[in-house]
């Protein structure tokens, strides 16, 4: 049976930032620009290569997540990578409260 | 208040910077993701889905406007602006960064704040009636109490390393206003025959995956033996509890699997060997904490206040928030206020900075400093003149804090959920708004009645579903956020668990879902008086599933 395609995923260690492995064996915040791998072996191999970054203190917990791949691109298939791919809660905070961090 | 010794000061600034260190040595690579994760976690800190998350204590929920002040300046400085509050009278940020956050322990610590007990298998932050020591209907103040509690559990030895998290809550009245009977000990003051006051100790209560109530232990403890008694307790829990299989840890499940009299029993006989020793509390000892709780200088005022009155004929929607919002208090003249985090469409528990800002002013303003955060989500002034009580709620209402909407359906319990939590199945937050929304009318609002709604993102129970009259569970189907509804759960002094009303619904089916158990409700109650938990008591869950699914089985989810 062929198997999902996958990409991986894992938060950054300095502000817990969500995190996509790319091609390039380095991370971005954009979904977009992660790595998409189409089996098992590769997506595996893959995996490993990514802990090397754990070790660099880069990001934690890296994993493999399922995508579907469309015409416009990988898209996640579960809510949770969806709203981890957004970086943000997929409602606005109440009040208008969401001003950002301010400085000193 | 309680104000920090000397003790707990130092003791609370070390901890900070041990843990500055730590984070040190994390970024630095000298600690490893699995050594730092115990570490981060005994000081409140988790990593969630899209940042860190900061969980703060406030022991039996109360903060003083100092305090309110001081979160509002950590939500601006080092979050985005606002914070959300629990139903474990805890304060959590949703956003900040490692290598910040020895400092925002440094300024909690300025204002005798810390997250200490917030995570771990100790005993957690103890949590308490939010009406303390204002209460018309209370037996005693259970602040005293609770902060006894909290000093004998800080960093008790033999209680650090639990089979599992241990969490007591106390109320001070019959009137359960701390869900005791969810908690692993519940304890409520109560008058024994000879007038004497002391504690009822209920036991083994959980929520989570295996959702327990609590058992009475003992229908009288003499209060100087507290301490001995919750020792003896634990003392039985820490040997027979379950290391083996985190499911089974908990004391809830030791309670029920050695049966309820005979864990009573185990604890009476442990109890037996330590009662008079050194845990014995002496009076004075009681005597100094009770100090720290004496009530304000109160002024003498009549019950009824004149301008009081003229307000509520003059402002039809101040009447509403006062007939709400308000309690009755100990004292002649004045009035326990609920301010609702819970506005139509908002996110139930979160406050802005600004929002912050606000109340520790009004609390200054019109209630002596002093606030309290409900496991209800909501805050307390526990000091108001009745005759400032229109200043206040003018004051509230253009900062969304005048919702009147306390006890009924819109007045939502709701954990993080999937916006937020790394353990979720579903969102609970767009629920809550949406829930809200739909009820948004006051008058449907007093139409149904009180009604108490919670929801939970996964089995874990965060948002307290199976003690909600309703109950909304989010579970995954494949990746899909779908919900599964309870009904007839109460977390009072009648506790109950919900019962599961049948397949969960979709996200597009949740609201309508729950607005036909509204009707089905509306329509069926004998009158106005029978509430909807005495209605699901009298008629069961049958009425709901007709409703629900009835002759059209093909809602039904092929998963199921
Ligand atoms: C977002 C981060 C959170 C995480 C990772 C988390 C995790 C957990 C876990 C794993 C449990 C189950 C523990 C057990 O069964 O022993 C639990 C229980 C609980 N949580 Fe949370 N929680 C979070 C947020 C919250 C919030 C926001 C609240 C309040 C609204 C809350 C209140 C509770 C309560 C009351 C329980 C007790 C249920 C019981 O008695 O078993 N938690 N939490
Ligand atoms: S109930 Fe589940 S989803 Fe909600 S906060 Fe707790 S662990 Fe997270």
């Amino acid at each position: 049976m062929a198997m999902a395609s996958q990409m991986i995923t894992a938060n950054r260690l300095s502000d817990g930032m969500v995190v996509y492995f790319t091609a390039g064996k380095g991370w971005s915040e954009t979904f977009a620009q992660g790595a998409v791998w189409n089996d098992k072996e590769s997506a595996e191999t893959a995996l490993n290569e990514s802990k090397e970054s754990v070790k660099a203190r880069i990001v934690v917990e890296p994993y493999l997540f399922d995508v579907a791949v469309t015409d416009a691109g990988p898209k996640p298939t579960s809510a949770r990578e969806r709203i981890r791919a957004d970086h943000n809660p997929s409602v606005a905070p109440d009040q208008g409260s969401w001003t950002g961090r301010i400085p000193d | 208040m309680y104000r920090y010794d000397e003790f707990d000061a130092t003791i609370v600034r070390e901890r900070v910077e041990q843990f500055r260190g730590q984070v040190a040595r994390r970024l630095a690579g000298e600690l490893t993701e699995d050594q730092f994760r115990p570490l981060r976690l005994k000081n409140g800190l988790y990593l969630q889905l899209h940042a860190y998350m900061l969980r703060i204590a406030i022991p039996y929920g109360v903060l003083s406007s100092r305090q309110v002040r001081k979160l509002a300046y950590i939500a601006r400085r080092y979050d985005r602006g606002f914070g959300h509050f629990t139903t474990r009278q805890n304060i959590q940020f949703h956003w900040p960064q490692l290598p910040e956050v020895p400092d925002i322990l440094q300024h909690l610590a300025d204002v005798e704040m810390h997250a200490i007990q917030t995570s771990g298998n100790c005993i957690r932050n103890v949590t308490a009636d939010q009406f303390a020591g204002v209460a018309a209907d209370e037996v005693e103040d259970p602040r005293i109490w609770a902060e006894i509690v909290r000093q004998w559990s800080t960093f008790h030895p033999e209680f650090s390393y639990l089979p599992r998290k241990f969490k007591i809550a106390v109320t001070g009245a019959q009137d359960d206003r701390a869900a005791i009977r969810t908690h692993d000990i519940g304890l409520r003051l109560v008058k024994n025959d000879a007038g004497e006051t002391g504690f009822e100790v209920w036991v083994g209560g959980g929520l989570g995956r295996t959702p327990i109530l609590a058992v009475r232990c003992r229908a009288f403890l003499p209060k100087q033996h507290l301490l001995s008694y919750l020792e003896a307790i634990l003392r039985t829990y820490n040997l027979l509890g379950r290391r083996d299989n985190i499911y089974k840890a908990r004391i809830k499940i030791l309670v029920q699997a050695t049966g309820g009299e005979k864990f009573a029993q185990m604890v009476e006989e442990e109890w037996e060997k330590i009662k008079d020793g050194p845990l014995h509390l002496p009076q004075a000892e009681v005597d100094r904490i009770h100090r720290y709780f004496a009530p304000p200088a109160y002024e003498t005022l009549p019950d009824i206040d004149p301008a009081f009155e003229t307000a509520k004929l003059e402002h039809p929607e101040f009447a509403r928030w006062a007939r709400v919002n308000l309690v009755k208090h100990q004292v002649p003249g004045y009035a326990i206020v609920n301010i609702a985090l819970k506005s139509e469409g908002g996110v139930p528990g979160d406050a802005s900075a600004d929002q912050m800002d606000l109340l520790a002013e009004v609390a200054d303003a019109f209630s002596l400093g002093e606030v309290r955060i409900t496991h209800h989500q909501n805050v307390v002034l526990p000091y108001v003149r009745k005759r400032d009580l229109f200043a206040l709620w003018q004051r509230l209402k253009p900062a969304k804090l005048a919702t009147s909407n306390l006890g009924f359906i819109s007045d939502i319990i709701a954990c993080p959920g999937l916006d937020y939590c790394n353990l979720a199945n579903a969102r609970s937050i767009p629920v809550a708004q949406r829930l809200s929304r739909h009820f948004g009318d006051p008058r449907k609002l007093d139409e149904i009645g009180e009604l108490r709604l919670n929801i939970s993102g996964c089995i874990n129970a965060c948002g307290h579903h199976h003690v909600g009259h309703i109950g909304i569970l989010g579970v995954d189907k494949q990746g899909q956020e779908f919900y599964q509804v309870t009904v007839g759960g109460s977390s009072k002094e009648d506790a109950s668990l919900g019962k599961i009303v049948g397949a969960a619904f979709s996200e597009d089916d949740i609201v309508p879902a729950i607005d036909t158990i509204i009707n089905t409700y509306l329509a069926n109650r004998t009158d106005r008086s029978e509430r909807f938990l005495d209605y699901v008591r009298r008629a069961g869950v049958d009425p709901f599933k007709e409703a629900l699914y009835g002759s059209a089985p093909a809602r039904r989810t092929a998963a199921e």
